[in-house]
């Protein structure tokens, strides 16, 4: 099942403010935690108002789809929310726009898998795009994560940022990320880029400046030949900017993934691509080999990039096996254990995103299904003609 | 949504191509092996090296692919080639910071064995003449710990070092005393005369054994002799008590290939295997000391050497492939720098050479030498190594003595004519002292070369192996990551 992530409010009252938006935090009604001016107690029940009311909340979110009555005497904000957002809890944080009431969730509490979106802006246009890149103004999304940040429970093991290119407006974002130095030292804090901002000294210096104890940067690396590279991210140069950022911030001692997403074009040299980075970048922290969610410009250009995973999981294999004989740490994602060979199997991990994972009902009968990445939910999924339950018999 | 592009609109044009420095040797009718500036090879027919060469290259053609990949061709424009090549070159190199890690004391040039391939001539007799004195090992300390190195390693050599014990301990004691270090220490013996004694010492002070091992017992008392004729019971024995009690990557063994040992690599290897050893350097013989007075070094050349090295590596695999781990240790260090960037400085197999930058010899009478091959040719009248003297000498005036500076400069491989341009130059290296004694020149005429013969031969076994047998290939693969 997919979790709805974005969705209109079918009421709201008392936001007079002059910003056009707000960060809400969500909280229980019953929560002793200190309150800020953001905090919004969850109520669900007509019991739960009374209580919301005696415990004196000022602001309300209400997931429910009757009418609510509220006592004359509130005067405070109001939103309501249909029943569907229901997995909404204490400690979560939303982002609501006043004159359209349209909300999107920003923080899960209890997710292991929270990002924000930094802006759709992207300087790459990726044949297999899940989140095509808009060329508008969106900077009012940083703002909305620096007023995020304060909200979010310290004790939070990861956050992703993700985008469009999240350097696009680098000084600004890299000021984001010294929030999260000070606010969550103890988070492990990832930032997807297309790296080919760290070929420019300056930004590659000033990343080093933010000092987090545990950030990293993610990054595309699609081929170990240049124009294969720029074909798939459509951008002449790309191939050499991103390697040389690739190359500064090792060179400064930071943190760096490579993450290669298979299809058409990047899997039947995927063996190549992984001796390659085994031969050439064995120093980076990770390298994740990962399967295709099949949605945004990956649907357009299906006929170009579909390829079943059984047909390259062979090569795969290979792939593991140089980089994991390099030293490197390897992981593969969102690929089911029923297409990959048994050596892939420790290096498999459940990857997909709670909230767009689902599985077929062939995996009811399988014994792997509590350790299997399973699949996306989200854009048309395509399935393997590999997928088959896994049993002891 | 705007309109994609077509992988051909991302290909550089021709006049935007630019070569990388790369060198080729020929292995066959039209084919060449081709190795980059950081020696990763790969195989190319003589159609597409010209091809390459003329830069008659264009993407889709297969060899664009192959060449960019290999880092043989770049975008003119590009940066990031030139500088992954500069970054795993540095890495390769970086040996070089770590200056003189090894100091060898020689406590004695006694020794109660009398092997004819013996390579430092040993003396039998005269406990003055032939031990090093207290003065000389404390001043050759002060040499020692004169090294950059915040970590160095004290290996003792003889002669039979544990015929001289007292001063190990002294030297030890001494060693550890002194601030600023931290310390390693080896004892290169026969284990003849290992007792409770010394190996108590050796647990106190976790200090390392070395040994010798040749083979079965007929074999391995033929080729070192002593009055009993008890070599290799009493180093079969000593290895079992050494790793009772020190524990098992306590003590290590070593063989020579003799002219004896060449029809016998399966019956010396498993005798490594029978002591429950991790694996064997299968070494040849060095022209030095007895091994030349003796004729031994004259007995085998370099290509029945390499038939008794690959008949032994590739019993090795078949032990390694029938489920026991076992490794050749001179392959793994080959492989360590064919298949990936890890700096390794050793000793004999770097450019530029270890000679001194690697290791000095504190010889029993005060004399140091630039390396243990130094002090064997001294021992035969040869002084060309000799860099100076524990009396008069620092550490600084023997690593910059005109001598020391003379040796290593000649002899570069990245300069040196064969070696530059060899396939292999970059796993190579140089060897200053071998040259000058069989040579009577510190760089020597390659294709003459023994040592030569030997590296290459090694390392096209290597590569020959890695390309054509997979299983084999796994094996060595685990060698190289280790």
């Amino acid at each position: 099942m997919t979790l709805p992530l974005y969705g209109t409010a079918s009421q709201s009252a008392g936001f007079f403010s002059d910003k056009p938006r707000s960060v809400l935090r969500l909280r229980s009604v019953d929560s002793a935690a200190e309150r800020l001016a953001a905090d919004f107690a969850i109520v669900r029940t007509p019991d739960d108002i009374r209580r919301a009311i005696e415990a004196d909340w000022p602001s309300v979110l209400v997931i429910s789809d009757s009418s609510i009555d509220l006592p004359g005497t509130f005067n405070g904000r109001l939103a309501v929310v249909p029943p569907k957002y229901d997995y909404l809890a204490d400690g979560d944080v939303i982002g609501f726009d006043h004159a359209s009431r349209k909300f999107r969730t920003l923080f899960r509490r209890n997710s292991a898998h929270n990002s924000f979106l930094v802006t759709e802006r992207c300087n790459n246009y990726c044949l297999m795009c899940s989140q095509p890149p808009k060329n508008v103004d969106d900077r009012w999304l940083l703002g909305e994560i620096k007023e995020s940040l304060p909200l979010i429970d310290p004790a939070i093991r990861a956050l992703t940022f993700t985008g469009g290119e999240t350097l696009s407006d680098w000084e600004d974002f890299i000021a984001v990320l010294k929030e999260c130095r000070d606010r969550l030292p103890a988070t492990a804090v990832q930032v997807l880029t297309n790296g080919r901002a760290f070929a420019d000294s300056r930004i590659v210096d000033a990343w080093k400046d933010i000092g987090h104890p545990n950030l990293m940067a993610g990054i595309p690396v699609y081929a170990s030949i240049d124009y294969v590279h720029d074909h798939v991210v459509q951008a002449r140069g790309a191939f050499d900017e991103t390697i040389l950022g690739i190359l500064k911030l090792k060179d400064r001692g930071q943190r760096v993934e490579i993450r290669v997403v298979l299809h058409a074009l990047t899997a039947p040299i995927i063996e190549d691509t992984g001796r390659w980075i085994a031969r050439n970048l064995p120093f980076v922290d990770h390298v994740a080999l990962m399967g295709l969610e099949n949605t945004g410009f990956a649907i357009a250009n299906d006929a170009m990039l579909w390829m079943d995973p059984v047909d390259y999981s062979s090569g795969l294999a290979r792939a593991v096996d140089h980089l994991s004989a390099a030293g490197v740490n390897v992981s593969v994602y969102n690929l089911p254990r029923c297409i990959l060979p048994k050596s892939v199997w420790p290096h498999a991990l459940q990857s997909i995103s709670d909230w767009k994972n689902g599985f077929v009902e062939e995996c009811d009968r399988c014994d792997a299904k509590t350790s299997c990445s399973g699949f996306f939910t989200t854009g048309r999924p395509r399935f393997s003609r590999g997928i088959q339950a896994i049993t002891a018999g | 949504m705007a309109k994609f592009l077509r992988p051909e609109s991302f290909s550089a044009a021709t006049e935007d191509l630019s070569l990388l420095p790369f060198n080729f040797e020929r292995t066959g009718a039209n084919q060449y092996l081709v190795a980059n500036m950081v020696g990763d090879f790969v195989h190319l027919s003589e159609e597409e090296l010209n091809r390459l060469v003329d830069l008659q290259v264009r993407p889709g053609d297969g060899l664009y692919e192959k060449a960019y990949a290999a880092h043989l061709v770049t975008g003119a424009n590009q940066k990031a080639q030139r500088q992954l090549l500069a970054a795993r070159l540095r890495s390769r190199m970086s040996f070089l910071q770590h200056t003189t890690p090894l100091h060898i004391f020689v406590v004695t040039l006694r020794c109660e064995h009398s092997c004819p391939y013996c390579q430092v001539s040993r003396q039998s007799t005269d406990r003055s003449r032939f031990d090093m004195s207290e003065q000389t090992a404390m001043r050759a300390l002060d040499v020692a710990f004169g090294s950059p190195m915040a970590r160095i390693k004290i290996e003792f050599q003889g002669g039979e070092p544990l015929l001289n014990f007292p001063l190990i301990k002294k030297i030890v004691a001494a060693a550890k005393q002194r601030p600023g270090k931290k310390l390693d220490f080896v004892i290169a013996s026969n284990l003849a005369l290992l007792d409770d004694a010394v190996l108590e010492f050796c647990k106190d002070n976790n200090v390392l054994l070395s040994t010798s091992l040749d083979g079965p017992s007929d074999l391995h008392n033929k080729n070192r002799p002593r009055p009993s004729a008890n070599s290799h019971e009493l180093a079969v024995a000593g290895i079992k008590r050494a790793r009772e009690t020190l524990g098992p990557d306590r003590v290590g063994a070593l063989m020579t290939t003799t002219e004896a040992s060449l029809e016998r690599v399966d019956e010396i290897i498993g005798e490594y295997l029978r002591l429950g050893l991790d694996g064997i350097f299968l070494r040849p013989l060095s022209p030095f000391g007895f091994a030349v007075k003796t004729k031994q070094y004259a007995k085998y050349d370099a290509q029945k050497w390499l038939a008794f090295y690959e008949r032994g590596l590739r019993r090795i695999l078949e032990i390694n492939r029938q489920g026991t781990p076992f490794r050749e240790f001179y392959a793994a260090l080959l492989l360590t720098r064919m298949l990936s960037d890890r700096p390794i400085g050793y000793v004999d197999l770097r450019s530029p050479a270890g000679a001194g930058l690697g290791a000095l010899v504190y010889n029993y009478d005060g004399s140091v030498f630039a390396s243990d091959e130094g002090r064997m040719l001294a021992e035969t009248g040869d002084d060309t190594f000799r860099l100076g003297h524990v009396e008069h000498d620092s550490y600084s005036s023997l690593i910059l003595s005109d001598k020391l500076i003379g040796a290593i400069s000649s002899s570069l491989t990245q300069c040196a004519p064969e070696c530059s341009t060899c396939v292999f130059e970059s796993h190579c290296g140089a060897d200053p002292v071998y040259h000058h004694a069989t040579q009577g020149d510190a760089l020597g005429i390659k294709p003459l070369s023994a040592f030569c013969a030997r590296q290459k031969g090694i390392m096209g076994l290597l590569l020959d192996i890695l390309e054509r047998s997979p299983e084999d290939a796994a094996i060595l693969r685990r060698w190289a990551a280790a």
